[in-house]
C-alpha cells in the first residue's frame, strides 16, 4: 500500500528555534493518524510545510508523489486550520460552494457535504449566527468537498463539548472509511478518545512516539495501580503483604508493573475474607501522553 | 477563470450585504448634492450647462473621496484574510495566488462601481431634473466623471492591495492605507504648491511641475477632467493647460499605469507571503 503522505527527516528552523527536527511520518489511505504535542511542539509548522506554505530546511515531503504546494498536491489535500472565521455575511451553503468551486467540483457536492455534517437545515442561514460546533462542522464540510486524498485537521475538536467532539470523530471515521488519509493534531490523548488508528507524539520538534494506542501504552510501561479494600482487622496484614500506602484505615493502594498484574490479583484472591473489593486502574491516556511528551521532566518550560 | 469569478462573486456579496455599497453611495450622494447646492448660486445666470458646473465640482470631490473609499475597501483584502485564517483555506485549494488577487480586484472594483454609479448617478439625475439649462453636454460630462472616477478608484484599490500584502495585521494595513491616502491626495499637492511658490517661473514650474502632476494618479485624474470640462465651458479654469508639454487628455493614462504596477507588485509580494 503506497502512502498518501510521506515525510522523511523534515527539519525547519525559525531564527534560533528548531521547530522540527528530523520528522518522519507517513499516512496511508484510509488511515487516521493523530499528531500530539504541546503548543509550540511543531504540529502547525509540519502542517504548513505539508501544505507548501513553508519550505522545509531539510528532508523530503511528498503527497501522492507530488511536491507540497504544487497544483497537483493541492488538488489532493484539504485543510482545516485551528481557528478560522468565515465571512459572517455569507451563508453556510455559499461558503462551502465557494470552496467547492475553487476545488473545481460541482455544486451538488457542496450540498452533500453540508448534509453529511448535519448543517443542511441551517445551510441558508448566515454563518455569523452559527455556534462554535456548527462553525467547526462548516469547516469540516469545506474540507470534505472535492474528495481529498489527504485531510489535515489542525486541532479540530478544541473547544467543542464532548458530544460534538464524539460526533466530529464519527464523521472523520466515515470519511477515512472512504479511503481518505486523515492527519489531525490535538493537545492531549484523552481528547482523541481512542478514535485514531495511530498516534504520533511530537516533543520539541521531534517524533518521540509513533504507534497504535495499545503499543504506546505497552512501551510507556507505566505501573498499574491496584486498590484493595479490606477491613480494620485485616488491613495491617494486607499492607505488610503488598506494601504501598494505607488509605482510610480500610484500604491499601499499591503500584504493580504490567506483567505482574495477574500474579498480584491471584495473590489478592487467595486472601479470601480479608479482602472485600479490588479496584484496578490502568494508566490513563493523559498519563501515557505525559510520559512521552516529557511533562514530568521538563513540563515547566513548555507550558 | 471560474476561480476568479467565484472570488469576485463572494466579494460582491459581502460588499452588498454588509451595507458597504449603501454607505459609500450615500456618502458620495450627500457630498455631491452639497456641492451642487453650493455651486448653483453663482451659476444662476451662467449660460453653461448646470450639470456641467456640478460635474466640475464632482471631479474635485472624487479626487479626495474616491481614493479614500477605494483604500478602505481594499486594505483588508489579504491582511484581514490572514488574520481570520481564510487565506490559508483558499491557498490550500488549487487556485493560484495571482487568481486570488485578480478575483478580489474584480469584485472590489464592481462594488466600488455600484457605489459611484449610484451616488453620482442619483445626484446627477436630481440636478438634471431640477435645473433648467441642462442638455446632452452635461450628461456626457457626468458619464465621463463617473467613468474616470472608476478608473481612479480601481487604481487605489490596487494600491490598497500593496499595503494589504505587505503586512500581516489588519490594523497595520489600515494605518498604511490612510498614510497612502494622506500622501497621495493631500501632502503631495501641498508640496507641489510649495514648490510653485518658491520658484514661480523657474525650472520647477516650467519643466518639472506638469510631469509631477502626471505622476500622481489623483492629480492626473483632476487634470484630465478639468481640461475636458474646460473645453466645453471655456471658463479658462485651466488656462495653464495651454502651457502643458503634453495633451492633458493623455493624463488619464496615469491611473491605468499605476493600476498595472500596483497589481503586479502586490502579486509578486503575495507569492512570497507565508500564510
Amino acid at each position: 500500500m503506497s502512502m498518501v503522505l510521506q515525510t522523511q527527516n523534515v527539519s525547519r528552523r525559525f531564527k534560533d528555534v528548531e521547530a522540527l527536527r528530523g520528522v518522519s511520518l507517513d499516512v496511508g489511505p484510509g488511515e487516521k493518524v493523530a499528531l500530539l504535542g504541546h503548543n509550540g511542539a511543531g504540529k502547525t509548522t509540519l502542517f504548513r510545510i505539508i501544505l507548501g506554505f513553508l519550505r522545509a530546511d531539510g528532508g523530503h515531503v511528498c503527497i501522492n508523489g507530488q511536491p507540497p504546494g504544487s497544483r497537483l498536491a493541492r488538488r489532493d489535500v484539504s485543510y482545516l486550520p485551528e481557528s478560522v472565521a468565515f465571512p459572517k455575511m455569507l451563508t453556510g451553503r455559499e461558503i462551502v460552494s465557494f470552496y467547492a468551486k475553487l476545488k473545481n467540483t460541482d455544486a451538488d457536492e457542496a450540498d452533500r457535504a453540508l448534509e453529511k455534517v448535519d448543517l443542511a437545515a441551517v445551510a441558508d442561514r448566515r454563518c455569523g449566527g452559527y455556534s462554535k460546533g456548527m462553525r467547526q462542522r462548516l469547516g469540516l464540510a469545506q474540507a470534505i468537498v472535492g474528495s481529498p486524498k489527504l485531510m489535515l485537521l489542525d486541532e479540530p475538536t478544541s473547544g467543542l463539548d464532548p458530544i460534538s467532539r464524539q460526533r466530529f470523530y464519527s464523521l472523520i471515521g466515515e470519511i477515512a472509511g472512504n479511503g481518505t488519509a486523515v492527519l489531525l493534531s490535538s493537545h492531549g490523548l484523552s481528547e482523541l478518545a481512542l478514535e485514531t488508528d495511530r498516534v504520533a507524539i511530537l516533543r520539541k520538534g521531534e517524533v518521540v512516539a509513533n504507534g497504535s494506542l495499545a503499543e504506546l501504552q505497552r512501551s510507556a510501561n507505566l505501573p498499574i495501580r491496584i486498590r484493595v479494600r479490606s477491613n480494620s482487622s485485616h488491613v495491617e496484614s494486607v499492607h505488610s503483604r503488598f506494601g504501598g500506602e494505607r488509605i482510610n484505615g480500610e484500604s491499601v493502594e499499591f503500584d504493580c508493573a504490567g506483567p505482574d498484574k495477574m500474579d498480584r490479583l491471584s495473590a489478592i484472591s487467595r486472601l479470601g475474607n480479608a479482602v472485600s473489593d479490588v479496584e484496578i486502574s490502568s494508566p490513563s491516556l493523559d498519563e501515557v501522553y505525559r510520559h512521552f511528551s516529557g511533562e514530568n521532566v521538563d513540563g515547566g518550560d513548555e507550558a | 477563470m471560474k476561480a476568479i469569478a467565484t472570488i469576485a462573486q463572494a466579494e460582491i456579496r459581502i460588499g452588498i450585504r454588509n451595507r458597504w455599497v449603501l454607505l459609500a453611495s450615500i456618502i458620495l450622494l450627500v457630498f455631491a448634492l452639497l456641492l451642487a447646492l453650493l455651486g448653483s448660486a453663482p451659476s444662476g445666470t451662467n449660460k453653461a450647462d448646470s450639470l456641467s458646473v456640478v460635474v466640475a465640482s464632482l471631479s474635485t470631490l472624487s479626487v479626495y473621496l474616491v481614493p479614500l473609499i477605494a483604500l478602505l475597501l481594499s486594505y483588508d483584502a489579504i491582511a484581514g484574510e490572514i488574520d481570520r485564517g481564510t487565506l490559508q483555506l483558499t491557498l490550500a485549494t488549487p487556485v493560484s495566488r495571482g487568481q486570488v488577487l485578480v478575483g478580489k480586484f474584480c469584485g472590489h472594483v464592481i462594488v466600488l462601481s455600484l457605489a459611484i454609479v449610484l451616488g453620482y448617478g442619483i445626484a446627477g439625475a436630481l440636478v438634471f431634473a431640477g435645473a433648467q439649462n441642462t442638455g446632452m453636454d452635461g450628461i456626457i460630462d457626468l458619464v465621463r466623471v463617473i467613468a474616470t472616477s472608476l478608473a481612479l478608484g480601481a487604481t487605489f484599490v490596487a494600491i490598497g492591495y500593496v499595503a494589504s500584502v505587505s503586512v500581516r495585521q489588519t490594523g497595520t494595513a489600515a494605518a498604511l492605507a490612510v498614510a497612502i491616502w494622506l500622501f497621495a491626495v493631500v501632502l503631495y499637492d501641498l508640496a507641489l504648491l510649495g514648490g510653485l511658490l518658491a520658484s514661480a517661473d523657474g525650472f520647477f514650474a516650467k519643466v518639472l511641475f506638469p510631469y509631477l502632476l502626471l505622476i500622481n494618479p489623483a492629480d492626473a485624474f483632476r487634470l484630465f477632467n478639468m481640461a475636458a470640462i474646460d473645453a466645453g465651458l471655456s471658463t479658462g479654469l485651466a488656462a495653464g493647460g495651454n502651457a502643458m508639454p503634453f495633451l492633458p487628455q493623455l493624463a488619464i493614462i496615469s491611473p491605468f499605469v499605476w493600476m498595472v504596477i500596483a497589481l503586479g507588485l502586490s502579486t509578486v509580494i503575495l507569492r512570497r507571503v507565508q500564510p
